[in-house]
Formats: structure tokens, C-alpha cells, sequence
């Protein structure tokens, strides 16, 4: 691994992780203020964490 | 000097938990080139671990008189080379000597096999010009680490210590699952096991494939959900048991796990799945023509992404804990090493999480993208 | 990447695929169908059981409310009688105080119509009896007045008149 590669894998993990943490926060203020929704949040910010997740790894394979 | 010492261990800890790279490096100068070989060698394991291999090794260890023992059994190598070859492989010794089958030799080198004369050249094709150089097998003096070998490699269907595990699985979901399914013929209600797995089965049923697939259509692909979800599960529960055998880091695995979930996708897809994808109804004729490539790569990126997050997730899971594990004896001392111990622990728990969460993902996905090929026109 | 396809075992890869699905065939016939179809058979069965605890209540209900209205109906029909029977005592006894009234009308002028047809009977007896008498007196009269002419006239006419104011 050299440094651009490191420091890209960086950024990558940062990345990802600012958007799933993002996806998390706000489904769980979703969750707030409809509890009797939480089923379905859940499932769809399952969803959409694995797809930026996807990704993120998808770009570590390439970095 | 005293107060050094202490203030070295508490440097190790802050860095332990900031980042085990930074803390190596703040290793004692005294131990320096100790714990150099002891980083290589836990590296060493750590990528062996996350291999393959030919033969069952539950583990293997160094004698005083530096002989390399090995507990555990071989496996049948078998080999597609102008004719099916099959052999034990302990004629490899442990990659440590050459097989001979037929007049043909193989010999192991960086845990694949490759077909070598009767000693054993492993012949390197250079990246750099025309330079070719040969080199031992068993390697001595290796020291180019990214040449690629240019000799003939047999096509491979040998049972490896994955496929072992493969098979124990499959054999043991088959028996458990059936004897589930032979006790609902006496009573409606789930007795012994599958109180446990009724839950789950339903779970599967009721969370994953009717939300997703809809009320009318879910039924056909129930087998295969249920099979995937319980499959993953299960390999990767095993694979965090001290066996060690991490059959779903392998890409093999999960690339035909997700083969499978986009055969059926594509095999199973309507009329209006296919016009979504090549002439997306709503949109403007020149836009439809763009859209047509991105939407065909789409059905290609989606099961890729389903195998590159399975193994990338459990590999990942494997290689932090076995560096936290590596800690531990790179450390040392009384501090460093019940620390590495109890973050080992906590990141184990962890694990057993992400398997039944990979294994959720991998079917949820699944059955999203089943939803998405049966979906009925509602414009 | 390029570490992800040097890795890549073609016999993992096959083991792997021919395994699986083999599993998901035979698991599909041995395990998945009988305990999809027990679990759902079972679901049928509980699905089936309240609602035929539905309708056990409704048709109760049903039952309670029929119950309810016959008991009305009873109870009006009841009612209905008795006001017929009220109606027919009272018509009864109307009729009969009528009848009874008509009948004593009638005795009472039978017996008025006897009555007057007794006394007419009596009077003209009494007037038989006052002609007799008065011929007897008279002849009585005659006998002992045949001597004085005078006062046999005189007691004639007295006598007489007696029997006109009567």
C-alpha cells in the first residue's frame, strides 16, 4: 500500500461512515416521531446502509 | 528509569486504543527486532488464516528441533490435467515437497498449486522487461513477492478445508431441517428445535420476503431465501468458533452465492421489470437511451455489491480480531494484553452480531431485488 | 482488486455452487414445503377457529335479538287480547244492561197493559156489581119506597149521582 492509496481508503472510510452515521441519526429521529413506523424505518435504513456500505467497500477494493 | 517504564506502558495503552499500527511502534527499543519478526510472523498467520488450504489443520507448531508439526488430517486433492488426478494431499507435505501423480508433479506455492517439474521450478515471468529468474518451491530465498508464477496451472476441484466445511454445513442444515420438518407431521405446533427456528423461519417469511416480493409472489422464492439466510448464518457463526474455518472470506463463495441470487433475479424478471430496464417508461426518449446502459449495469452492480459486503465484512471482522489476538503477544505485559484480551472479546460479541447481520443483508437485498424483477406495472 | 481475482478459486467456487444448490433442492423438498405448509396450515387453522368464533358470537347475537323481538310480539299480542276481552266484557255488558233494560220496559208495560186491563176487568165489574147493587137497592128501594112516590125518585137520582162522580 502507498500513501495515496492509504490516505484514499481514508477518505473512503470517513465517507461512508459520515453517511451511514447520517442514515442512522435520522432514522432513529424518524423513529421518534413514529414509533409505530419503526419496522419499516428500520428496514429501509438497513437498505440503505448496506448500498453506501457497497460501495464504500467497493472503493476500498479499488483504492 | 523506573518512571520510563511505566510511562512507555502507559504510552502503549493510549495507543492501543487509538490504533494498534501507532502502538507497534512504540514498542520498546530493547525488543525491537523481536517484536519486528514477531509482526511478521502474526501477519504471516493471519493471511494463511484467511486462505484456504489443502489440507484439515486444527494447528501446527515448531519443535525444539525446528520440525514443523501439523494436527489434523489431509484432504483429497483432485486435479483437471488432460485427465481427472486425484491424490492425497499429504504428498505435499505441507507445501514443503513436491507431488507426483501419473509422471505429472505439482508442487504448492502461495497456497495454489501449479504444475512444476520433478524439483519443483517454479518458473516467475518478470513485471519488469524480459528478466525471468526461477526460483525454489519451498522458497528459500523469495523475495519477489508480487511476480506471478508462469507456470501451468491445473483446473482445481480439490475438497479443501472449505469445502469440507461447506458440506459439514449443508449436511448439518439438512438433518436439523428435516427433522424440524418431520415433527410437523404429528402436531401443528414446533417441538424441540424448531421452537427455536419456527421464529426465524417466520421471521424470514414475514420480515424479508413478504415486504419486500409482496403478498402473491413470495412463495417461490422462499426456498431460496430461507436456504441463503440460514447458509450464511451458519458459516458464519462456525467460522468465529475456534476452528477458524472462514469459508464466506473466500470471493469464490460469496461470488456464487451472489451468482445465484442474480440468475434468479434475471430468470424470474417480467415484461415490466425488463422495460424499466432497457426503455424506462416516464422519462424522455434521449434520456431513455442513457438510461438503458446505467440501468444494465445496475442488475450487474447489484449482486456484485451483495458478494464484495458479505466478504468484505467477514474478512474485515477476521483480521481486526486476529490482529487484537496478535496484540497480545506482541505486548506483552501486564497492562497491553488483558486490554488487547477484553477488546478481542467485546469485538467478538461484535461478530456474532455481523454474521446474523450479513446473513439478514444478503437475503434482505435478495429479496429486494426479487421484489423489484416481479414488481407489476402501477402507472 | 486485482489481490480479490488472483484469490479467486475456480474449485471453491464450483464446490460452492454445486453444494448449495444442491442443499436448496433437497431442502426444499424435505424441509421448507412441510414446514411452510404446517406453519400455514396451522395459520388456516387459527384463522379458521376465530372466525368461526365470529360468528358463533353474531349468530348468538342473533339469537338473543330474535329472542328480544318474540318476547315483544308476545308481549303486544298480549296486550292486544287483552284490550279485545276489555272491549267484549264491556260490549257484554252493555248488551246486556240493553237487553236487560229493553226486557224490563217491556214487563213493565206488560204489566202496565195488565195492570189496565185489570182495572178496565175491575171497573166494569165494579160497574156490573154497582148495576146489580143498584138494582137490588133499587128494587130494595122500590119495595120499601113504593109508598111514598116522592122519595123514591129522590133517592133514584142521589143514588145516581153517586155512582157518576165515581
Amino acid at each position: 500500500m502507498t500513501i495515496p492509496n492509504i490516505v484514499g481508503a481514508g477518505l473512503i472510510v470517513i465517507g461512508a461512515g459520515l453517511g451511514i452515521g447520517r442514515i442512522g441519526g435520522q432514522a432513529m429521529e424518524a423513529i421518534a416521531r413514529q414509533p409505530e413506523a419503526s419496522g419499516k424505518i428500520q428496514t429501509a435504513m438497513l437498505i440503505a446502509a448496506a448500498l453506501i456500505e457497497g460501495i464504500g467497500f467497493a472503493a476500498l477494493f479499488a483504492a | 528509569m523506573r518512571y520510563s517504564f511505566f510511562s512507555k506502558k502507559l504510552v502503549a495503552v493510549i495507543f492501543l486504543i487509538a490504533g494498534f499500527v501507532s502502538a507497534q511502534n512504540h514498542e520498546g527499543e530493547e525488543v525491537e527486532t523481536g517484536a519486528h519478526d514477531l509482526k511478521t510472523q502474526i501477519k504471516e498467520y493471519i493471511d494463511h488464516h484467511l486462505l484456504d488450504s489443502y489440507d484439515f489443520n486444527l494447528y501446527s507448531y515448531t519443535t525444539d528441533q525446528g520440525e514443523h508439526k501439523y494436527i489434523g488430517f489431509p484432504l483429497p486433492v483432485i486435479l483437471w490435467d488432460n485427465g481427472l488426478k486425484v491424490f492425497s494431499s499429504s504428498q505435499f507435505e505441507h507445501g514443503e515437497a513436491v507431488a507426483e501423480v501419473d509422471g505429472n508433479h505439482y508442487a504448492l506455492y502461495h497456497n495454489k498449486i501449479y504444475k512444476t517439474d520433478a524439483e519443483g521450478t517454479i518458473n516467475f515471468g518478470g513485471h519488469h522487461g524480459d528478466e525471468t529468474h526461477t526460483e525454489d518451491a519451498f522458497g528459500e530465498n523469495l523475495v519477489v513477492d508480487d511476480a506471478h508464477p508462469t507456470n501451468e496451472k491445473p483446473l482445481d476441484f480439490s475438497i479443501t478445508k472449505n469445502v469440507v466445511f461447506i458440506m459439514a454445513v449443508a449436511l448439518l442444515m439438512f438433518l436439523v431441517f428435516r427433522s424440524m420438518a418431520k415433527r410437523y407431521q404429528k402436531s401443528t405446533m414446533p417441538r424441540g428445535v424448531g421452537r427455536f427456528l419456527e421464529p426465524l423461519v417466520l421471521f424470514v417469511r414475514d420480515e424479508i420476503a413478504i415486504p419486500n416480493i409482496g403478498e402473491h409472489k413470495y412463495k417461490r422464492y422462499m426456498s431460496y431465501l430461507l436456504t441463503v439466510f440460514f447458509f450464511v448464518w451458519v458459516i458464519n457463526l462456525l467460522g468465529l468458533t475456534p476452528l477458524g474455518v472462514n469459508v464466506t472470506n473466500n470471493i469464490a463463495v460469496t461470488f456464487a452465492l451472489a451468482m445465484i441470487t442474480y440468475l434468479i433475479t434475471t430468470f424470474t424478471g417480467n415484461k415490466n421489470y425488463w422495460k424499466h430496464i432497457f426503455w424506462m417508461p416516464g422519462v424522455p426518449v434521449p434520456m431513455k437511451i442513457i438510461l438503458a446502459p446505467i440501468e444494465l449495469l445496475g442488475t450487474f452492480i447489484k449482486p456484485f455489491s451483495l458478494m464484495i459486503r458479505l466478504y468484505a465484512n467477514i474478512t474485515a471482522g477476521h483480521v481486526v480480531l486476529m490482529s487484537i489476538i496478535g496484540l497480545m503477544f506482541i505486548f506483552k505485559n501486564w497492562i497491553g494484553s488483558p486490554l488487547s484480551f477484553l477488546l478481542a472479546f467485546a469485538l467478538s460479541l461484535l461478530e456474532l452480531l455481523v454474521a446474523a447481520l450479513q446473513a439478514y443483508i444478503f437475503t434482505m437485498l435478495s429479496a429486494l431485488y426479487f421484489g423489484m424483477a416481479v414488481e407489476e406495472d402501477h402507472h | 482488486m486485482e489481490k480479490l481475482i488472483e484469490q479467486f478459486s475456480f474449485g471453491l467456487f464450483f464446490w460452492q455452487l454445486l453444494l448449495f444448490v444442491a442443499l436448496l433442492f433437497l431442502l426444499r423438498k424435505y424441509a421448507w414445503k412441510p414446514i411452510l405448509g404446517a406453519v400455514e396450515k396451522r395459520e388456516e387453522g387459527i384463522k379458521g377457529a376465530l372466525e368461526a368464533a365470529e360468528a358463533a358470537k353474531k349468530e348468538m347475537q342473533n339469537v338473543t335479538a330474535d329472542s328480544e323481538r318474540l318476547l315483544k310480539e308476545a308481549r303486544a299480542e298480549r296486550d292486544v287480547l287483552l284490550k279485545e276481552a276489555r272491549d267484549i266484557k264491556a260490549n257484554i255488558i252493555a248488551e246486556a244492561k240493553e237487553q236487560a233494560q229493553v226486557e224490563g220496559d217491556k214487563m213493565i208495560k206488560q204489566a202496565q197493559a195488565t195492570i189496565e186491563s185489570e182495572k178496565k176487568a175491575a171497573v166494569a165489574d165494579i160497574k156490573a156489581q154497582v148495576a146489580n147493587l143498584s138494582v137490588e137497592i133499587a128494587e130494595k128501594v122500590i119495595k120499601q119506597e113504593l109508598s111514598d112516590k116522592g122519595k123514591q125518585e129522590k133517592l133514584v137520582e142521589d143514588m145516581l149521582g153517586d155512582i157518576k162522580l165515581n
